[in-house]
């Protein structure tokens, strides 16, 4: 992060032009740091403001209840499995954008982005015409006596399809940053294809793939709109905590809060996880 | 000029875009009515032609039947509009409670109106109930389950979808189930084993019906106005005996800017044409609200 006042300024030469260029920004940062300021508090202050609603202990009461105990490891369980299903999905097609120029190239480009930006709930709508009893191939499923909606493999699909977006964009910017040279020098070396990828591309490529990894898991945790449209809502099948946060705030705030919390926390966490080691090292 | 004011500059610039924005976007209505008050002649004086705009909380099931309403009143009544604000009546008890500018509530039930009687907005006396409200099972047009009546509910392997405990329409629902446990010939395990085939607790009523529509249920439990706005299901009634009559009370908020207009927005719908417009969208109406 160069452009970060106070990183990058400092490696520049002692005789850089002088006139218009003192007026830099780490030369007045209480202008900065004034005009910052609001936009700090805009974010923090709803945050403080559910971390001091609740008590400590009445928090820790909330959290005991066995139907928030049961979003949670609902939660854990299925945003894990999507997680999972990003990556096997993901890494192919985040190869291939970023070694490979094809025809439709931007067409897949911006399919993989899609899901970022429409709104969940089209998410939910569409895989529910793919997936439900009368959807493409819901239909033949359900002949088969497979019924996906209502059930957490329905919550799985839901996060995946969310999450796999930003598992492909980090890790496209992961192989990217490979130098193709020492992949050609593998092969020349005798490595085959299978070789090259786990041995020199993936390894090099990690941190891309990693960060990818835990924004994926953290964005699947997130997941409410498709989830609530296609897999419903089921305490312990299919109410994740974001639907039970939904939920709980008709009927019981402190729940609701309490959930929240965690998510807050875990997601501050993730990030912090994902800049602080993986961002490690970086030049 | 030297760089230190320049730099002064460039900060105050910044400054005044983002109040700027912050006026563009909402603000305007802090920074605004100083400037009108001191421009404008005070409103009194405007002729009686001006556009009165009656903002209007309603329980999201009144929906279609109060769009009509609010059409019919309008041409009645020239110069003034209805603008709607359809939720949840928990989510508009709870936005009455935090100040929002509201002229008239009508709720989907009578908790809810009591919530907002609690917060000083709405004078005790006030509420009217002007429409009753029925639940119904619906199922698909197909009826793939050959669902006939409320019993069937119980039989292993159909796929059922409530509408959440925590939204009115799913606290009604158990409650016919709880009569119909009750009641002499159906069973007492008949709560259990249709709570059994539960695989959704929808957020809201409305869900419910759309994934019955779409065939993801066999069957779902809404209201009778929910199930009359839809061809793509079947109603099937709930004996008189078990179900649940849901009442809908309305009443002016007691700081309306518009209290004359409000007062005759709920006239117009507790009035026969009122009335007869929300009988069509499956509304229980007068003969019901007067019995109560």
């Amino acid at each position: 992060m160069s452009w970060l006042p106070g990183t990058g300024a400092r490696r520049r030469p002692r005789d850089w032009p002088r006139g218009r260029r003192r007026a830099r920004p780490h030369h007045r940062p209480e202008t900065w740091w004034a005009l910052a300021l609001p936009l700090l508090l805009f974010l923090a202050l709803p945050l403080l403001a559910l971390l001091f609603y609740s008590p400590p202990a009445e928090l820790r009461a909330n959290l005991a209840r066995p139907e928030v105990q049961q979003a949670i490891s609902l939660s854990l369980r299925t945003s894990t499995l999507a997680t999972l299903a990003a990556v096997l999905l993901g890494l192919p097609v985040a190869y291939l954008l970023a070694r490979r120029e094809f025809r439709g190239r931007m067409l897949l480009d911006n399919l993989i982005d899609l899901p970022i930006v429409l709104p969940p709930a089209v998410a939910g709508l569409a895989l529910l015409l793919v997936f439900g009893r009368r959807g493409w191939l819901g239909a033949p499923l359900d002949d088969l006596g497979l019924r996906v909606t209502f059930t957490q493999t329905a919550v799985v699909i839901a996060q995946t399809f969310i999450a796999v977006s930003l598992f492909v964009r980090a890790a496209t910017i992961g192989f990217a940053a490979v130098e193709p040279e020492l992949e050609d020098a593998a092969a020349i070396d005798g490595a085959g294809p299978g070789q090259v990828f786990w041995r020199i591309s993936l390894p090099l490529a990690r941190r891309g793939v990693l960060s990818g990894l835990a924004l994926a898991w953290a964005r699947a945790l997130g997941e409410f709109g498709a989830t609530i449209i296609f897999a419903g809502n089921f305490p312990g099948r299919t109410q994740t905590m974001p639907l039970a946060i939904y939920l709980g705030f008709e009927l019981d705030m402190g729940v609701a809060v309490a959930l929240s919390v965690i998510l807050v926390g875990v997601s501050f966490g993730v990030l912090l996880l994902i800049k602080g080691v993986f961002g490690r090292g970086e030049e | 000029m030297n760089v230190l004011t320049r730099c002064r500059w460039r900060a105050i610039v910044l400054l005044v875009v983002l109040c700027l924005a912050l006026a563009g976007c909402g603000g305007a209505e802090i920074f605004a009515p100083a400037a009108v008050a001191a421009t404008q002649p005070p409103a009194a004086e405007e002729p009686t032609e001006a556009e009165t705009t009656l903002t209007v909380f309603a329980a999201a099931s009144l929906t279609d039947a109060f769009g009509e309403v609010a059409a019919a009143f309008s041409a009645a009544n020239p110069g003034v509009t209805v603008a709607f604000n359809f939720a949840g009546s928990n989510q508009l008890a709870t936005q009455i409670g935090a100040g929002a500018p509201a002229d008239v509530f009508a709720s989907a039930n009578q908790a809810q109106m009591d919530v907002a009687v609690e917060t000083g907005r709405i004078d005790a006396g006030a509420p009217q109930v002007f429409v009753t409200n029925r639940l119904v099972v619906v199922v698909p047009a197909d009826n793939p389950a050959s669902i006939t009546d409320l019993t069937d509910l119980a039989t292993p392997g159909v796929v059922l979808i409530l509408a959440a405990e925590e939204v009115p329409a799913g606290r009604y629902a158990l409650e016919i189930l709880d009569r119909a446990s009750d009641a002499v010939g159906v069973g007492s395990t008949f709560r259990d084993d249709v709570l059994a085939n539960v695989v959704s607790y929808e957020e809201n009523v409305r869900s419910v019906l759309n994934k019955v529509v779409l065939g993801e249920a066999d069957a779902g439990i809404v209201y009778t106005s929910d199930a009359i706005s839809e061809p793509g299901v079947t109603a099937i009634e709930i004996p008189d005996e078990l179900n649940v009559l849901a009442e809908y009370p309305i009443a002016v908020l007691n700081d309306s800017a518009y209290a004359e207009d409000a007062a005759a927005f709920v006239a117009y719908v507790l009035g026969p044409e009122g009335q007869a417009t929300l009988a069509n969208y499956g509304f229980g109406v007068s003969s019901a609200s007067s019995a109560q």
